[in-house]
């Protein structure tokens, strides 16, 4: 029995080392090099966007200089941020991991009520849900058009664009359903402040 | 369109292309499987390691071969992590204090990965280099789930040998490194090529550099951490391993950047083990066996994604009321069905990759996933490993309607005796038994209390999860709560070996048992086992066997937490 498992093993490792060239090696740059096709590499680069700004797939909180005067729309929480609000740490990727019954995750569904309606001057009750809840990754890109329809008036106010140009501008970023009704309707933030900085000129 | 109306919409096209891809693949699978001839390349390989392709084992050698392989698995990804600075694509990490892949973490993620778990107590980005990523992880997101196939073949090979007298064939399941080699060469490859391609395409990265440096609109500089994330996240899904490049795993953007390739994602995860069950049909001569299966397992996937669905819709914990939904830990892009669609997908396979932090969802939503884990994984299950695992609640629930009438039990031609339902106990016991003692020993333990994120019956939940997770081999996580210390290191670790080598040994001696066995003729006594009463029978046993076992458990954690 120990001869076989011993012969077994020393087969197995010199398997091992072949599938490690077959499936660790040829398959992954092979897939690497098919993404080098024109077309594919911007997104296999991780879909930065013009000017190297940002990703469209990653979303990080942009700071205002003055918080009175801040032309910025904003994403969704994040939980490896330093506040309640602003941008997470985008080297480690997570969430809260706070499940509803959580004391701290009531209080920090609170402050962001109050600070997000006091940014905008709005009641806390209509504050949506995903301004309130921090992503599983950290990184959401995107926000609800309810949570972009929110920050119109103080992006336009701020920005001194008219209302009517601001709204067309998050009506650009807004992507209904996918195919018509995969996932949800979406705003992508790294887009819509891009958009809304050159549109400034 | 109503985001209840979208939902439906979206599980319904999952099931039209898995159904779809259900016969071709499965009847794929069983020409593989039973091919007789050899791909030339596969022919230089055996002469590589220098195996003799025409040998048919006995269940002793095919066990041997399993454990061999899976031991050789181990050292060699060991030994990858902690050798990681001399290596390139390294990018500097492990050689300073915080990246450093200390030996009891490099023990946990080697037997994690070559057990098909995938549980991961490091942050990837941070940690590890794209060459531990590509030259380890991702050559055991391959071959684990080949191994796990193999043994459900040859299980499927002990029922279907009709049995000869005498000769040399008797008692032969297969050559393990034949099943092996063609699991990665005819199947799992071949996909993940296509798959990978269709990911890039999607948006998932596909980078061999450490990372991008951007400078936002508000001037601040951050960098985004790339990988050869592509590549992997096709067979970590295909291979129902789960193990992320990203910490945030399916959630991270890089991964799983938009509603289609989630939706893909869930496909490529769902796929295999649902046609296995066409393949065991095929490969026993009566493909309605098979279909009985799959509709035991699509039957619990169903109940279970809607009762996920509907608790993360109206979720009863404060936090959520106050914010007005169950959206913490959840990535808008996929809404609530996009990840209870994938929760519950991937704890009902061995997957354990998530879009969304299981930890953060509801009492009773929470508590599905973790219950689709404590069935043992049967809903469609694990790349093999789903399929072996339900045929052994098949073997019991034949036994139990035995008892019930009084006849020697037989399942697809074979006599279930003594020999055989001892190897189905083993089975089945090896899991709870490392679940529930692992669970009271942590719990006991004083340290424990701190190493939790949620406090009460929730922080209860994420030690039960731990466990559930690891013996089950599927790898998500409740993942608020801290396994890094050596104590959960190992004993985690220690559950994956027992959670996923007892049971295929036990499989593997009942393989054996079965085709010594000569083929019996059914009799006007046999119980039929390719109609709804029989399906009814295997689904009864799945729910009973878990009932009985851990309703104690689950009554201290979520649903202490379902019913506050």
């Amino acid at each position: 029995m120990l001869t076989t498992l011993r012969r077994q093993t020393a087969t197995g490792l010199r398997l091992l080392l072949v599938m490690t060239v077959l499936c660790g090696l040829v398959y992954p740059l092979a897939i690497w090099g098919v993404s080098r096709i024109p077309g594919l590499s911007g997104q296999a680069e991780g879909s930065i966007v013009a000017g190297g700004a940002g990703s469209s797939l990653i979303g990080v909180d942009p700071v205002p200089a003055d918080p009175a005067a801040d032309p910025y729309f904003h994403t969704r929480p994040s939980a490896s941020s330093q506040g309640a609000l602003g941008p997470g740490d985008t080297t480690t990727s997570g969430g809260s991991n706070k499940g509803g019954f959580d004391a701290e995750l009531l209080q920090d569904v609170r402050e962001r009520q109050a600070l997000i309606a006091g940014r905008e001057g709005v009641a806390p009750s209509a504050v949506p849900v995903d301004a309130v809840t921090a992503s599983a990754s950290g990184l959401d890109p995107d926000i609800s058009p309810a949570y972009a329809a929110l920050q119109e008036m103080r992006v336009a106010r701020v920005t001194g664009l008219p209302v009517d140009r601001v709204r067309a501008l998050v009506a650009d970023a807004t992507d209904g359903r996918m195919l018509g009704f995969l996932g949800e309707p979406t705003v992508n933030v790294t887009e819509l402040n891009l958009a809304v900085r050159d549109a400034r000129g | 369109m109503s985001p209840a109306v979208a939902g439906l919409l979206q599980a319904g096209v999952l099931v039209l292309f898995l159904a779809l891809a259900y016969k071709p693949l499965g009847g794929w699978m069983a020409r593989v499987y039973s091919d007789e001839k050899h791909w030339r390349a596969e022919r230089l390989l055996y002469r590589i390691v220098r195996v003799d392709p025409g040998v048919q084992q006995r269940w002793t050698t095919y066990a041997a071969g399993v454990l061999g392989f899976s031991f050789a698995s181990i050292v060699l990804l060991y030994l990858l992590q902690r050798l990681q600075p001399l290596l390139p694509l390294a990018f500097g990490r492990g050689t300073d204090d915080a990246t450093t892949v200390a030996p009891a973490m490099a023990f946990n993620t080697a037997v994690s990965f070559v057990t098909n778990t995938n549980w991961q107590s490091y942050v990837p980005e941070a940690v590890l280099g794209h060459t531990v990523q590509m030259a380890g992880l991702t050559v055991q997101n391959v071959v684990s789930a080949a191994v796990g196939m193999a043994v459900a073949v040859a299980l499927v090979r002990g029922f279907a040998t009709r049995g000869s007298r005498e000769g040399d064939g008797i008692g032969r399941i297969g050559n393990f490194w034949v099943d092996l080699t063609r699991g990665v060469t005819r199947i799992l490859l071949p996909l993940a090529v296509v798959a990978a391609i269709a990911l890039v395409a999607m948006g998932t990265v596909m980078s061999l550099r450490s990372g991008v440096d951007v400078t936002g609109v508000d001037g601040a500089q951050s960098t985004l951490p790339l990988a050869p994330a592509a590549s992997q996240e096709a067979v970590k899904e295909l291979g129902t391993n789960g193990g992320g490049i990203f910490n945030a795993n399916s959630a991270h953007p890089f991964e799983n950047p938009n509603a289609l390739s989630n939706l893909f994602e869930i496909f490529l995860l769902l796929v295999i083990p649902v046609a296995l069950t066409r393949t065991f049909g095929i490969m026993v001569g009566n493909r309605r066996q098979g279909t009985v299966l799959l509709a035991v397992m699509g039957g619990i996937w169903a109940v279970f994604l809607g009762l996920t669905w509907l608790a993360e819709t109206f979720p009863n914990g404060p936090a959520a009321l106050a914010a007005g939904g169950a959206m913490e830990g959840k990535e808008l892009r996929f809404g609530v069905p996009g990840s209870a669609l994938f929760a519950v997908s991937t704890t009902g396979t061995s997957t354990g990759a998530v879009n969304s932090l299981h930890d953060s969802f509801s009492g009773a939503g929470g508590g599905i996933t973790l219950l689709n884990m404590l069935l043992g994984e049967v809903a469609p299950g694990g790349a093999g490993a789903g399929l072996y695992g339900i045929l052994v609640l098949a073997i019991i629930a034949v036994f139990l309607a035995g008892l019930m009438v009084g006849r020697t039990p037989e399942y697809l031609g074979k006599k279930l005796g003594r020999v055989q339902v001892t190897y189905a106990a083993v089975s089945i016991l090896a899991m709870p038994a490392l679940v529930l003692l692992g669970s009271g020993l942590a719990i006991a333990l004083p340290g424990t209390a701190d190493a939790l994120n949620n406090e009460g019956a929730h922080g209860f939940s994420e030690v039960l999860y731990a466990y559930a997770s690891a013996a089950n081999n599927n790898g998500s996580a409740f993942a608020g709560i801290t396994v890094t210390s050596d104590f959960f290191q190992t004993s985690l670790a220690v559950a994956m070996l027992f959670g996923r080598f007892v049971p295929i040994l036990a499989v593997l001696g009942l393989a054996g048992s079965l085709a010594r066995q000569r083929h019996v003729e059914p009799g006007a006594g046999t119980l039929p086992t390719d109609g709804v009463l029989f399906g009814a029978l295997v689904g009864g046993t799945v729910l009973l066997v878990a009932a009985l076992t851990f309703f104690p458990a689950m009554a201290l954690g979520p649903i202490a937490e379902a019913l506050s």
